[in-house]
């Protein structure tokens, strides 16, 4: 049977009622908990193991991918309208997402957002479909070596979120990345920065930090503004609806951010936060509007969000083709797979045919569906900024506190969420950018810990990073990015003066 | 009536609701309610044995209901001093713990461990295995056993956080070659699947893992295991244990189950008795069976002479690594 029989096979099972139900009901969780600040995918999934007691496994498994998918959608919508990003992934598209908002543009920024994800998500599903073996065997050419380069390379593109003024940017990342120090050692096993609290053990939890610095702050600055009588006011404006410059300005950034998401996703250490980062970098320099960025550039959403998408769908990949979980939702669908006794690895594709291209069949299907979902959701969405902004705000926070506790039991997390909120707030009010703090804290420990890890594996040898050609291929074009705009512009200036 | 509406609510895709009704047993339950605490977030092996138990529990009509309350982190770390010092006492609460806990604690230099909890009973283990790629030049654990005994150092072994069960296993395996554990070679990831991709991708020499992790690998030809550390060797699986190969280590990852510090002796022994109640039970047989955990009942004093014996060998390995 070829791939493509096998997944016509696929969508008769997916397309069965019952199981189709499912798979929207998946989506409209999903899509949910992507809207609600602090709750993930990964939770709710954890949530509903249960349920595979009693659900059939091809239903069960529908559901997840509806879930999983639903929350790479929902995730855009807070984040544009409120500046609130509930998930990792959806942190840089804040930067140009709420300007656009702001702007009287939200309608354009979530269809964008809606029709880019679509995009990215059906050609990384095409992809996972027909290319797994192939991108899967690239993915574990990638060692500790790889990845810190990798790392490096992010560091560079982190030059692009850090605001107006480079000094407060470096500032928070230097933040962040000290506060992901924070925790057990990997390497060690020894707790560092912790002051002998066991809470802080296993380090701090990116979306508490990231809920309270964005949503909390975000109400806690509000709230000052209002007492300060200069609160403004959100317009919308005109057609909800992109123009044709709006459709010319996103189909690049669209197809260029899957580029970035699906491969970076298939990476065992890859995740969906470095994709979004790099594809905003890109963006922001090969627009022909680069003075537009930072006060709501279009392809500065339509560019991340298809990252954060097809990243999703780079991520089944080597769960499916290996067992191998690269996310906290994988992991949680790799235990639902053992409930049913089945053990994803290589052979999945062989033992378990019908399910497995049901679920892939069902993340083409779900695409469908959420974007016939999220279309005319955005009217519906829109409608949420003509709440008064303090009932709005008022709301988030209870959410987001919610959320906070219910994910962790824990009342020092909520303790945190809420100092972190402070934090937000304090970095609004001295006009310090946020995204490079939570880009630090994501990319610290990753650099860290595969740094080691590759010197555990050279002996200490640094050269290591320079013999390994894909590590030595990333590092050298990380260095020229960082070195050669300054040149250029010296090279210019220089040119610029008459000799003599 | 009921029944039927019941149907009607799976059907409309609101399970949750259907799974969260009590059911009816036939004979009165020997707890009315039972508090399961996993020191571990949602999905991983601990939770997945609580949410077993309460399958089984309740399918075989020995408990009414089942409350769950999860707090992860740290090998348990963050989570035990949590259950020690809000349930003490309370004769209806287990947590469901391991080995990990053993080696975690004396890791963290944590002020509350494993020893301040009450051992009920040790439910399952799965033995660890050791795995070259398949490209690796080491064709057996002779091979392998030779290079880590001659460059320690230059044999890079991949596995789970530091101070966990795979890495105390290397270090065995080092100070039983008679080289120094110290200088273990040895490169902690996060999360099981990680280790695999670098294990697979040839970026390290080795790999020790649970043999689960690795068994689809190892089926697939992309792993070649060399040594298996449990007592015997694992059913359908032809690894030689490193007993059979003359290192006498046997190690394994055991889950059990734990009432919290102060529960009375009558309190201790309704526990230990609703434990051995379930482990008779055929549901649990089945479950055992669809998941391939290893049954290794054992309760009361025996088990916590088991767990006392545990944290010695532990501590000292642990010395042996330079963690403790």
């Amino acid at each position: 049977m070829t791939t493509f029989d096998a997944l016509l096979a696929g969508f008769g099972t997916a397309l069965q009622p019952a199981i189709l139900l499912y798979g929207f009901a998946g989506c409209l969780i999903g899509t949910l908990v992507g809207v609600l600040p602090g709750i993930g995918p990964a939770l709710t999934v954890a949530l509903l193991l249960p349920l595979t007691f009693k659900v059939p496994a091809e239903a069960m498994f529908v559901l997840f991918a509806g879930i999983y998918y639903g929350a790479m959608y929902g995730g855009s919508t807070t984040t544009i309208l409120l500046n609130t990003p509930g998930e990792s992934a959806s942190v840089v598209t804040s930067l140009e997402g709420n300007r656009m908002a702001r702007k009287g543009r939200a309608g354009q920024a979530l269809a964008t957002a809606a029709i880019g994800s679509f995009v990215a998500g059906t050609i990384g599903t095409v992809a996972l479909t027909f290319f797994s073996p192939l991108i899967v065997d690239i993915a574990l050419a990638f060692g500790p070596a790889e990845y810190a380069a990798l790392m490096v390379l992010a560091l560079v593109a982190v030059s692009s979120v850090l605001g107006n003024s480079e000094l407060r940017g470096l500032i928070a990342l230097a933040l962040g990345l000290l506060l992901g120090f924070v925790g057990i050692d990997l390497q060690s096993g020894q707790p560092r920065f912790t002051f002998g609290s066991a809470e802080l053990m296993d380090g701090i939890e990116v979306t508490v930090m990231l809920v309270g610095i964005f949503a909390v702050g975000e109400a806690l600055f509000l709230a000052w503004q209002g007492r300060n009588g200069d609160g403004e006011v959100m317009r919308l404006s005109g057609s909800l609806w992109m123009s044709r410059q709006d459709w010319q300005r996103s189909w690049k950034p669209w197809l260029r951010g899957s580029a970035y998401g699906f491969p970076i996703g298939a990476l065992p250490a890859g995740g969906a936060e470095l994709p979004t980062l790099l594809s905003y970098y890109t963006e922001k320099k090969l627009s022909r509007h680069p003075e537009e960025f930072g006060d709501g550039a279009i392809e500065g959403v339509a560019g991340p969000e298809a990252a954060n998408n097809a990243a999703a769908a780079g991520v089944l990949m080597p769960l499916l083709t290996l067992g191998i979980p690269t996310s906290a939702t994988a992991a949680v669908i790799l235990s639902a797979f053992q409930s049913y006794g089945i053990q994803p690895g290589p052979l999945l594709f062989s033992t378990q045919s019908g399910l497995v291209w049901t679920l892939i069949a069902s993340l083409y299907i779900g695409n469908v569906i959420l974007l016939l979902l999220n279309l005319p959701l955005v009217r519906l969405w829109v409608l949420l900024l003509k709440i008064p902004r303090r009932w709005l705000y008022a709301g988030i926070v209870v959410i987001s506190t919610v959320a906070v506790y219910g994910a962790s039991n824990s009342l020092f997390d909520v303790g945190l969420l809420f100092a972190f909120g402070f934090v937000g707030f304090a970095m609004r009010r001295l006009d310090f950018p946020t995204a490079p703090i939570i880009v630090g804290l994501i990319l610290g420990p990753l650099l860290e810990q595969s740094l080691r890890q590759a010197l555990v594996i050279s002996q200490g040898e640094w050269s290591t990073f320079f013999t390994r050609p894909i590590s030595a291929t990333v590092l050298v074009i990380a260095i020229t990015l960082m070195v050669l705009p300054k040149t250029i512009t010296r090279l210019r200036k220089r040119a610029r003066v008459p000799p003599g | 009536m009921n029944t039927h509406r019941r149907r009607i609510t799976l059907a409309a895709g609101l399970a949750p609701l259907a799974a969260l009704l009590p059911r009816w047993a036939s004979a009165a339950p020997l707890f009315e309610s039972l508090s399961l605490f996993i020191p571990a977030a949602p999905g991983g092996g601990w939770d997945t044995t609580g949410r077993v138990i309460e399958q089984v529990c309740r399918a075989a009509g020995l408990v009414g209901g089942v409350q769950f309350e999860n707090v992860g982190g740290a090998g348990g770390m963050v989570g035990l001093p949590k259950f020690v010092a809000q349930r003490k006492g309370q004769g209806n609460w287990l947590l469901v713990g391991g080995s990990v806990m053993v080696g975690a604690g004396i890791a963290n230099k944590s002020p509350v461990t494993i020893r301040n909890v009450v051992p009920i009973a040790r439910l399952t283990e799965e033995a660890g295995v050791v795995v070259v790629p398949a490209s690796s030049p080491h064709r057996s654990w002779k091979d392998f056993a030779a290079a880590l005994k001659a460059n320690p150092k230059g044999t890079s072994v991949a596995g789970g956080s530091a101070g966990g069960t795979d890495h105390l296993l290397l270090g065995m395996m080092i100070r039983e070659l008679g080289a120094n554990p110290k200088e273990a070679s040895y490169v902690a990831f996060a999360g099981g699947g990680a280790a695999v991709a670098a294990v697979i991708g040839g970026q390290v020499s080795a790999g020790i893992s649970g043999y689960s992790e690795f068994a689809e690998h190892i089926k697939a030809g992309r792993l070649r295991a060399i040594a298996v550390s449990g007592n015997a060797r694992i059913p359908g699986v032809d690894v030689p244990t490193l007993k059979e190969l003359g290192v006498p280590i046997t190690t394994a990852n055991w889950r059990g189950v734990f009432a919290p510090p102060g529960v009375s002796a009558a309190q201790q022994k309704a526990l230990t008795e609703l434990m051995g109640a379930m482990h008779r039970s055929a549901q649990w047989k089945e479950q055992l069976e669809q998941r391939k955990w290893v049954d290794v009942f054992l309760a009361g004093d025996d088990f916590a002479r088991d767990v006392a014996e545990d944290i010695r060998s532990t501590e000292a390995v642990m010395k042996d690594l330079g963690l403790a």
